[in-house]
Order: structure tokens, then sequence, then C-alpha cells
């Protein structure tokens, strides 16, 4: 599958990758490029492969039991498989955000500091810095600064959401994986969440899986269009949206199917 | 007709309804408030504070109280590692179903057994094989065995509590298996356990049997804390039975009976309290 014409070295590249459920064939092969610095969206009807393709991706599959997985994901270029990967260095590189916003349940402050603990020892001041910086990042801090100590539970789903992305951010990650972080939450958060996205590619390469079309219209640069465990289509999302080349996309963007 | 024949084995269920209610209540109020009258009278501080002594002609039930306290922190000190690991290791690290369920039968099994088979096994295994003789150590290790079904099923339940969440949350960000567990998903489940250990604390005071057949029923305060657990020692529960039934001191079983109704009702609503603040938080 091509990806676009610019000549710019994949951070993430995925050659026949097959996934198994047990015996359930859930990707069927699939060879994509993901460029740095877009945010590529990947779009299809409910359990067409996107979020298994998307977990696989820092291998969040690793948890479930019976997977089996073949072919290669490689990051900068080094298989992300190889015995020698550690996978929680592959996850901190590879951050990700989850369809329902997941606050662990302690303050704000915590929250975002639980990352940065895990990988070293941060000094307070070091800490106090990683909360600003990425509370600010995800559009949050002026509404959180006189609460960092208060429970993370008590803030709305959309701040949740955004306090989530912000922790995701304070590890230094070079992808934000994005499994439909806003399918949870109402218009007005979603429409925060998506200028965040705007902001966050300046910085990050953004993966987002969402079923909204219109989301994707509005805020990927690449889309990449599922069906049944196979990637259909991918390229510049204007393209996708106005041109698809696969009878099956048009189909599905004109909303005949899913 | 019939209606009227309706009507009256309605009032019939009712009433068998409303009189095993009443015998309940009357049975435990009466049982409760029995125990208190005839025991508060008895219990008094020198009682607590004294050693016995029958050549001194001194009642007392400080050893018991000791015993007591000693048996418990050992057993939880042995069946809390012991327990939690387990807890963790069926539900976190586990992928053998069938094992799961084997060994998760067998737990509630153990929980089932009758006190005194426990007595009988933990004198063969450890006054005898192992050479504990009848001592604080051997009762404690019996009681480990006995608590550990508690502590291991109500750890499991609030660990499958944790919302998968949570963990995914955790594992995202880079964090490894033990560091998730240990930072998120033991503080989550620190209510559960509590109740676990409660519960086990409810079970080691009023065991009498187990204790009988392991622990013995010395009545001395050990001068070091090497000597208490190698020593023979009764806890309140033997204390009571050794007052009743072999010195036929009824005054003094009836203290005991008071204090221990007490403690178990303390137990049980600090049982309670946990339990009620851990679901709030939910």
């Amino acid at each position: 599958m091509e990806n676009g014409m610019e000549n710019v070295t994949p951070i993430i590249q995925t050659r026949n990758l097959v996934l198994h459920y047990g015996s359930f064939q859930a990707l069927k092969g699939i060879d994509m490029d993901i460029l740095p610095q877009e945010v590529t969206a990947f779009i299809g009807p409910s359990g067409c492969g996107k979020s298994t393709f998307l977990k696989t991706l820092n291998r969040m599959q690793d948890l479930i039991p019976n997977v089996r997985i073949d072919g290669k994901v490689t990051f900068h270029g080094r298989d992300i498989f190889d015995k020698e990967v550690d996978v929680t260095w592959l996850r901190q590189k590879i951050g990700m955000v989850f369809q329902k916003p997941n606050p662990f349940p302690m303050s704000i402050y915590d929250n975002i500091a639980y990352g940065p603990r895990l990988h070293g020892h941060p000094s307070r001041a070091q800490l106090d810095e990683i909360v600003e910086r990425t509370l600010r990042g995800a559009a949050l801090w002026d509404e959180v600064k006189d609460r960092l100590k208060k429970s993370a539970l008590g803030l709305s789903g959309g701040q949740q959401q955004r306090m989530c992305i912000a922790r995701a951010m304070a590890v230094n990650p070079e992808v934000i994986l994005m499994d439909e972080p806003t399918s949870a939450l109402d218009p007005a958060s979603t429409m925060k969440i998506e200028e965040l996205m705007t902001e966050l590619k300046k910085e990050y390469t953004v993966v987002i899986v969402t079923h909204n079309m219109q989301q994707a219209a509005r805020i990927s640069d690449k889309c990449a269009f599922f069906l049944v465990g196979e990637l259909i289509e991918m390229g510049p999302t204007e393209d996708v949206f106005s041109r698809p080349k696969d009878k099956r996309t048009e189909d599905y963007i004109t909303g005949r199917f899913g | 007709m019939k209606s009227k024949s309706r009507a009256f084995w309605d009032v019939f269920r009712n009433g068998i309804v409303y009189v095993a209610a009443a015998v309940t209540m009357l049975l435990l109020v009466g049982i409760i408030g029995y125990v208190l009258i005839k025991g508060i009278p008895e219990l008094s501080w020198s009682l607590i504070s004294s050693v016995p002594s029958v050549i001194r002609g001194v009642e007392g039930i400080l050893p018991y109280i000791l015993n007591t306290v000693y048996i418990i922190l050992l057993s939880l000190l042995i069946v809390l590692p012991l327990g939690v690991g387990a807890a963790i290791y069926l539900t976190e690290y586990a992928q053998n179903k069938k094992l799961i369920r084997i060994i998760e039968f067998t737990t509630e099994t153990l929980a089932g057994i009758p006190s005194i088979i426990y007595g009988l096994v933990g004198m063969l295994i450890f006054c005898q094989r192992l050479g504990f003789q009848s001592s604080l150590l051997a009762g404690s290790c019996t009681l480990v065995i006995m608590t550990l079904p508690t502590i291991i099923r109500t750890t499991q339940e609030s660990l499958k509590a944790v919302p998968e969440s949570y963990r995914e949350g955790a594992l995202g960000l880079g964090a490894t298996k033990w560091r998730m567990i240990r930072t998120i998903i033991l503080p989550c489940s620190a209510d559960g356990i509590l109740t676990g250990c409660i519960l086990a604390i409810g079970r080691i005071v009023g065991e009498s049997a187990a204790l009988l057949f392991t622990a013995g029923a010395g009545k001395v305060v050990a001068d070091n804390i090497i000597e208490a657990y190698t020593r023979s020692g009764a806890t309140l529960s033997v204390g009571l039975y050794l007052s009743a039934f072999e010195e036929g001191n009824f005054d003094v079983a009836w203290a005991i009976a008071a204090l221990l109704l007490i403690m178990v009702l303390l137990i049980n609503s600090a049982a309670r309290i946990v339990r009620a603040k851990a679901a709030k938080k939910q």
C-alpha cells in the first residue's frame, strides 16, 4: 500500500502483519507506513481490526491471552518483537490514550508524575515542571492548577481524558496512540481534544482510531480505511475522502454501510 | 371460599416469618445479654492484669490475653505475605485456567474443614514432625493454614475489583507488571486486604479446638519473645475452656466470655466499617 509522495522516513512500519485471536484471524496481512509528525487516522466499521492493529503497535496485545502475531512491526527500523526490545521502553516511546478515560485513583499531580517516576528518579522541581508543561500541553492547566493535589476522579470526563493525554506526554513519547479517545465524551470536550491534536502533532506522531468519519476528516493528515481485518486503502485524508480509489472505501465514506 | 383459604395461608406464612425473626432476635439478644450480664461484673482490672497462681490464690487472665495477641501477630505476619502473594499470583499471573480453578476449589474446601482436624494435622506436623512441641509457634502455624483461605479469598476479590483500565493505563506508560501491581493494584485493594485481616483476627480469637492440640494450655507470662513463642500458651478462647472444664472456675470463664464477645463485636464492626468505606469509594 502506497502511503504518499513524501520522502520522509516512516517512524513505524508494518509488513504483512497477521494477528490471530485463537483461531480467529483479526488482521490479515497489514502493510503500513506511519510518518512522523503527522496525525494518522484509522477508520472502518466496528470489528474491522483498527483497534487491534493500533494496540499491536506498542505491544499492548501482549496482555491478551491466546494472541498470535506474525509479520513485522518496526519502530525506527527496529523490530518491536525482537527479544532485545524492552517492552517498557517501547511503551514509553509509544504512549497510549484509551477509549474511556482511565485516571488512576490518585491526585492529578501523582497521575502525571506516575510515568516519570517509573522511568527515573525525577526531583520535585523536575516533576513540578513536567506536570505544568504537560497539563498546559493538554490545554488543562488553567482548569486544574489550583487542585493538582485533588483526586483525578473528581474531574469531568473530558478533563479526565485530557489529563490522560498529559499523562501520556509526561514520559516523553515520540508516538501517541489514541483508541477512540472521544467516543465517551460530550461534543464540547470532543472539540477541545480535536483542537489539541493539531497542537500535538507539532511534537508527536499521533495515531488515532475513530469511528467518527467527520473527526478523521477534520484532524488527520493521513487516513487508513480498514475492513474485516484488511487495510483497504490509505493515503492523504483529503484524497481518501474526496477521491477514494477503492469502491468499498467509497461505500463506507458515503455511508452505505458501517 | 378459595380466597378465604388463601388469606389464611397468607397470614400463616407471614406469621411463620415473623416468629422466626422474633426467635432469632430473642436468641441473639438473649445470648449476648446473658454473657454480658454474667461476665461483665467479673471483669476487673486485677483479673485482666494478673498472672494466675494457685499457690497465691490469684485469679488472672493476663497470660491468655498476651498469648492471644502474640498468636494474632505471628499468624498475620506469616499468613499475609503468603495469602496476598497467592492471590496476586492467581489473579495477575496464572494463565492456566484449570490450575486456577483447582487451587480456588482447594482453598474453598480448606475453609470448610472443621477446625479440630486442623488441630490434629497441626499437632502431627508442627508439634511432632517439625519438633515445635506444644507452642504458640505451632499454634500460629496451624492458624496460618486455617486463615489462609480467608486472606486469599478477600484479597482475590478486591484484586478482581480493580478496573482493567488501571492496569492498561499503567502498562501503557511503560510500567513493568510488578511495578503496576505494587503502585496501582495493591493500593487499590488495601481495603479488601484489611477486611481479610480483620476476619482472620476474628477467626484466630475465636479458635479453640485447633489451639488446644497445638498451642497447649500454658498460662505464664514469658520473659522474652523467643520464650513466648516456643512455650505452650493458652489464648482467651482456650482459657475459657480451661477455666470452665478443668478448673471449674465459672466466674473467670464468664469474664473471658464477656471479653471475647466484646472483642468479636468490635472486630466485626471494624470489618463492616472498612467494607462500607471501600464500597463508598467505588
